[in-house]
């Protein structure tokens, strides 16, 4: 699988990602940096990471929605390469409107950093083919703006056309009806708040995230 | 010519931050305030050319996200 990090002035998770998609893959993703206009060539997969993209400056993610790497990430999604948004990468993806609604302040005011549960929703894509619907993972979250907010039209259709892909099994940010994370129309962009990179191996405590990178590599490894 | 951006949240659209600024009010001993809602003020110094779409477009694409906030626009008189 070839993959890019797209790093941003401020992402923090660029590295852990890189981590998980190398240990899951054996192969190391591009780091592309933000004022890059051009992807590499023959990419399976380009990983928005968390952080504070510049500062969080006006809302998170809007800057770096507009930034010139974003262009070459939309052209890229349009032609169904995936495209996988962590946190601030989920920001991202809203604010470059790949991804419909938004991430406002948690309902509490408070950052949230702390495991929690996640009910897989949708097993059916190539992000979470690897987990059984309905399952419960555990996944770490820390975010500050993770409270995914659109109107009731648009969560009907997201629920409706199954692209909620994951559910938090509890209450954790005022997100409207618990979702966590969200497909595309076409299943070839997802953003979620949680970090799976964070959970792929035994030291971390946590390995429910492994299964999302094993997916990934398992829709683009052609069958023998 | 200086223009204000006045960006705020739509009506409906939960506003954690009003409501804890609303609970500081209370705290400091201020009755009678109804409601808070919190909201983003971008001034703006741009050429006299800069039409009123031009600056639409601004919002729309950048200065507020329409999917949660209104934005109004404000051309200032300048002081003769």
């Amino acid at each position: 699988m070839k993959s890019a990090v797209i790093v941003f002035p401020g992402s923090n998770c660029d590295r852990d990602l890189a981590q998980a998609l190398r240990l899951v893959s054996g192969r190391a993703p591009a780091m592309v940096w933000h004022r890059e206009t051009a992807l590499p060539d023959g990419l399976d997969l380009i990983a928005i990471p968390g952080g504070f993209s510049y500062g969080d400056y006006l809302r998170s993610g809007a800057m770096a929605a507009g930034s010139p790497v974003m262009r070459a990430v939309k052209e890229a999604a349009a032609r169904g390469i995936m495209v996988l948004g962590v946190c601030n990468g989920f920001q991202v993806l809203t604010e470059a409107r790949l991804l419909p609604g938004a991430l406002m302040r948690n309902a509490g005011i408070r950052f949230v950093c702390r495991d929690v549960a996640l009910r897989v929703e949708n097993s059916q894509s190539a992000f979470t083919s690897r987990y059984d619907a309905g399952e419960e993972i555990i996944v770490p979250v820390a975010h500050h703006d993770g409270n995914f907010q659109a109107d009731a039209e648009t969560l009907d259709r997201l629920e409706g056309e199954g692209r909620v892909a994951f559910r938090y099994a509890g209450e954790v940010n005022g997100s409207a009806r618990g979702i966590a994370g969200i497909l595309n129309e076409g299943g070839n962009v997802l953003g979620m708040m949680p970090h799976p990179e964070r959970a792929v191996e035994a030291a971390h405590g946590l390995t429910g995230g492994r299964r999302l990178f094993e997916g990934l590599l398992a829709s683009v490894v052609q069958p023998a | 010519m200086k223009v204000n951006v006045f960006v705020t949240l739509k009506d409906g659209v939960l506003d954690p931050q009003g409501k804890a600024i609303h609970h500081a009010l209370e705290g400091l001993g201020f009755g009678g305030v109804r409601d808070v809602r919190a909201g983003k003020l971008i001034e703006l110094e741009v050429d006299e050319t800069t039409s009123d779409s031009d600056l639409e477009e601004m919002c729309r694409k950048l200065l507020a996200n329409i999917v949660i906030e209104n934005f109004r626009i404000e051309r200032v008189e300048q002081a003769a």
